[in-house]
């Protein structure tokens, strides 16, 4: 027999006004506006937008006030705005090469056209509390110095000239990129689905996988053949108008991990190249999903699928924190039914134990509860 | 079509690309003082919108492979029409309706010969100013973290 039962609405209401008055805090304060989190929380902003798979500051920083600053939270609540949109198109690709650069540092070059720019980064720093930061002291301004003009070069295209690594990563001409929002998941899958799903994917769980594989869990010996950061600007096709326009530019932070080189009997050796690109200012993020993209190649290369980073079914299919929480969080909602049948069960395996013992006919294959 | 005559022939893609690439990055106030100073304002028909979706943004594979899909951005468009018959289109990032509406406006006029200076003089050139303002600032400010690297000279021996 199944019972429903209906209740706890109104203590669901002041639950929700409660929550209401706990994120609001203390009203002697002022409340916190979404110009200041954008402006002034902007990396948490940045991962809301790439996890979310959004790109809208305004709104990633809105998700954030909303979620008292719980970013799966945020992440949840801007990934369920996006299924209330229509969508216009898809865009003409992105060109990081040609990206406005406010960072970008190679750990394979050190006189590299376009140099080392270290941007705004927490590198170097000696990650100490800063007491002045307990005020609100003036900042000076960025220093400056006239930029050089000088092509900021990729790394891999260096390599290439030599054909000493792998190109960018080919498809026939009339292959159409996966849709992970449009079809279900199917494995094996291509490696662009694998990179979409990587580029929204947790960044503490990609950080984890990629740390494994440096461990020496499906070890690739990567190098940061370069990470930067900067603007790239995003084209539309207009069918009205019959060209691709500029819709405005997006910050993205991109990374080309270099890796162990292979050759064969028909092809000289040349590294092997994992791959990362996330919205926003996130390096962690990027190299992360760079190692664990190369990871995912092995069986393209040719390599042994030993551990968890190179198991495709296992890494997309856990990589999302909103489809994760959901699942792991649905545990608390309530079960007393289910719960009530397992105890049931429970009481009535004792029943039978105790009566098997006093009929002295005791049997220790008792077979076990689920 | 009579106003035809009033009309630039969109034969200058690449003026029409640039001017909608700048209309998209305008600000709204950018927008909104234009609007204010322009000489007889025209009546508008609003055609389409303005309205909010996504447009998902590709990268490619390892930078220049091939095409994978990043993930969606906001964008807000308008389609409007003036009384000479000329159609204004505007996309932009994010969700702002006003400045899609006033965009698609501007797009318009810019496209009409009588109309065109004004738009150039007040409105898209300041907003180019602007943006390479901008750009030059975070070069500079980009240039001075560059890495001067220098040798420690070793004793030969």
């Amino acid at each position: 027999m199944y019972v429903a039962v209906k209740g706890g609405e109104a203590a669901i209401n002041n639950a929700h006004r409660l929550l209401a008055d706990r994120r609001r805090g203390d009203r002697s304060l002022p409340s916190v506006t979404i110009e200041q989190i954008v402006e002034q929380l902007g990396l948490a902003v940045d991962r809301v937008m790439a996890e979310a798979s959004l790109y809208d500051r305004t709104l990633a920083a809105l998700a954030v006030r909303q979620s008292r600053g719980d970013l799966i939270e945020a992440i949840f609540l801007l990934r369920a705005y996006r299924t209330t949109l229509p969508r216009f198109g898809t865009s003409v690709p992105v060109d990081t090469a040609g990206m406005t650069v406010e960072r970008r540092v190679s750990a394979t070059y050190k006189d590299l056209p376009g140099g080392q720019l270290l941007g705004p980064t927490f590198d170097y720093t000696h990650r100490l509390l800063d007491p002045s930061l307990l005020s609100d002291e003036p900042i000076e301004e960025p220093a400056r110095k006239s930029a050089s003009g000088e092509h900021v070069m990729r790394v891999s295209d260096i390599l290439a000239h030599e054909g000493l690594i792998e190109a960018d990563g080919e498809f026939p001409e009339d292959n159409e990129a996966g849709d992970l929002t449009r079809e279900p998941l199917e494995f094996p899958m291509g490696r662009d689905l694998r990179l979409q799903a990587l580029a929204r994917g947790d960044e503490g769980f990609l950080l984890a996988l990629g740390y494994s594989t440096q461990r020496g869990y499906g070890r690739n010996h990567p190098f940061v053949g370069e990470v930067r950061i900067g603007e790239v600007e995003v084209e539309l096709e207009v069918a009205e108008l019959g060209f691709a326009i500029s819709l405005g530019r997006i910050r993205v932070t991109e990374c080309q991990m270099v890796n162990q080189f292979k050759g064969s009997s028909k092809a000289p050796p040349q590294f092997t190249r994992g791959y990362g690109l996330v919205f926003g200012q996130s390096e962690r993020k990027a190299m992360s999903m760079s190692l664990v993209d190369r990871a995912l190649r092995a069986e393209e290369l040719g390599e042994d699928v030993t551990a968890p980073a190179q198991d495709e079914e296992f890494v997309i299919s856990h990589s999302d924190n909103v489809q994760a929480t959901g699942f792991v969080e649905h545990l608390k909602l309530p079960h007393y039914v289910d719960f009530q049948a397992e105890l049931a069960l429970v009481r009535k395996m004792r029943a039978d134990i105790e009566k098997t013992r006093r009929d002295g006919n005791h049997n220790p294959d008792q077979e076990a509860a689920e | 079509m009579d106003p035809a005559e009033e009309i630039e022939p969109i034969v200058d893609l690449q003026g029409r690309r640039r001017a909608a690439g700048l209309l998209a990055q305008a600000r709204m106030d950018e927008l909104q003082a234009a609007w204010d100073t322009l000489p007889d304002r025209p009546e508008v028909k609003a055609v389409r919108g303005p309205e909010t979706g996504l447009v998902m943004i590709r990268g490619r594979i390892g930078g220049g492979g091939a095409p994978f899909n990043l993930g969606e951005a906001t964008v807000t468009r308008a389609t409007i029409l003036l009384p000479s018959g000329v159609a204004g289109h505007a996309h932009a990032l994010g969700t702002d309706k006003a400045k899609a509406r006033l965009a698609a406006i501007f797009d318009a006029l810019w496209q009409e010969r009588a109309k065109r200076d004004f738009v150039e003089s007040t409105l898209l050139g300041p907003i180019e100013a602007r943006i390479a303002a901008e750009d030059k600032r975070t070069a500079e400010e980009t240039a001075a973290t560059r890495v001067d690297f220098f040798t420690m000279v070793r004793g030969e021996d």
